[in-house]
């Protein structure tokens, strides 16, 4: 097998694009899907600092990386989740920081980092049972409004996530499974900023999960591997085993099914998502950030996560949703 | 060939020469799901793998919502 572009032995075919590629000219070929998306979606302007959010996965590293070769200004901030940490647990988040820090320092980057057990007193696996909340939803709140609040007390224009193909059609296929058409609305690659709330961009929409581990791979960069033990078997990985299924029969599915959307449906349902949101946002009555709600649902989580009485129910019983009957730490 | 395995990490024994492509299958993985690594390199699908090598098949996909 050829490289497309140099005709040298190639390491990776990309069947989406019916080519493979040698290792630099793959690079050169993920560099410019990155700079495609960024130029396309007008994610990042000339001067903007750009705060990327980092977990020790391929796609987070493998984003910072590409930001940092393409030239832009780019902090890292990376969030403690707790997970595994307890003594003989797998040892999940001390890892992932490990990988983050040994990232930073291997590049000269800066890192920030916030840790929830230290920062705000609870972990995710206990914080979720507590908050009887899914492990996942409480992870993601945690970090969609942690990022938010770093961005903005670091003064930078931008948060960048590692949000990929994959991730972005899968969330997709589950919006569209159950026409959650406020959220529809609101899945671009780019939301814009508005009061409160920084730009949020996804530059590696072009780019899919295995493109960007095999960036890693053949750039050297050494990332967390195993997967969160709390996303087991939950749905969005039902939902990517699904279209992988579609994908292996019908090359460029993915990439067709998020890409004919953002170009011929999103704009439909736009108007629902800002329905949802018009005039309902008023600052939280705890930390300030906007909220339609008394209390935002990030301090709600913390409150929760953080309340003697159900942190003792908690440690007396299984977790709600931690997923094949896992106890919390 | 050895054939290191990730999630459980688990080493299994084939027997070659074997096209990555037709390994893939025998392990019943499907190729939009993992990478196939020698040494520090990729290998790509119609390459044909040796008793003599080690390779390891790395799962690409992760999880959590967004």
């Amino acid at each position: 097998m050829k490289c497309r572009r140099c005709r040298e032995a190639a390491v990776i075919e990309l069947r989406r694009h019916n080519a493979a590629f040698c290792a630099p000219c793959f690079l050169h070929h993920t560099r410019e899907q990155v700079r495609k998306a960024i130029d396309e979606f007008e994610m990042i302007g000339p001067g903007e600092r750009v705060l990327v959010a980092v977990s020790g996965g391929k796609d987070s590293l493998g984003l910072w990386d590409l930001l940092l070769d393409l030239g832009y200004q780019v902090d890292g901030l990376y969030l403690g989740l707790g997970i595994g940490d307890g003594e003989g647990d797998s040892g999940y988040s001390r890892s992932s920081g490990a990988y983050t820090r040994a990232f930073a320092a291997a590049r000269g980057a800066h890192l920030r980092e916030v840790d929830l057990p230290t920062d705000l007193g609870f972990d995710v696996p206990t914080g979720a049972a507590a908050a009887r909340r899914a492990p996942c939803s409480a992870c993601g709140l945690s970090k969609r409004h942690l990022f938010n609040a770093a961005a903005l007390e670091g003064g930078y224009d931008v948060v960048a996530t590692g949000h990929n193909l994959d991730d972005e059609a899968a969330v997709l296929f589950g919006n569209v499974l159950r026409w959650n058409t406020d959220y529809l609305g609101r899945q671009l690659p780019v939301l814009p900023a508005a009061r409160g709330f920084v730009r949020k961009v996804k530059p590696l929409v072009r780019l899919s999960e295995r493109e960007m581990a095999a960036y890693c791979v053949l750039k050297g960069i050494d990332y967390i591997v195993e997967e969160c033990p709390m996303a087991d078997g939950n749905r969005h990985l039902g939902y990517k085993e699904a279209l992988n299924a579609v994908e292996e029969r019908s090359p460029g599915a993915k990439h067709a099914f998020y890409f004919e959307f953002l170009a011929k449906a999103s704009e439909l349902f736009r108007p629902l998502a800002a329905a949802e949101q018009e005039g309902a946002l008023r600052p939280c009555s705890s930390c300030g950030a906007p909220t339609t709600g008394e209390v935002c649902a990030f301090c709600s989580l913390v409150a929760r996560a953080t309340d003697p009485e159900r942190l003792a129910t908690v440690r007396l019983g299984p977790t709600r949703r931690g997923g094949r009957g896992r106890r919390s730490a | 060939m050895k054939v290191l395995l990730r999630n459980p990490r688990r080493e299994v024994e084939v027997p070659g020469p074997l096209r990555v492509g037709a390994l893939l299958e025998r392990l019943g993985v499907s190729r939009e799901t993992v990478l196939v690594i020698r040494g520090d390199t990729l290998v790509p699908g119609d390459a044909v793998l040796d008793d003599a090598d080690t390779v390891e098949v790395r799962p690409v996909i992760s999880g959590g919502q967004q």
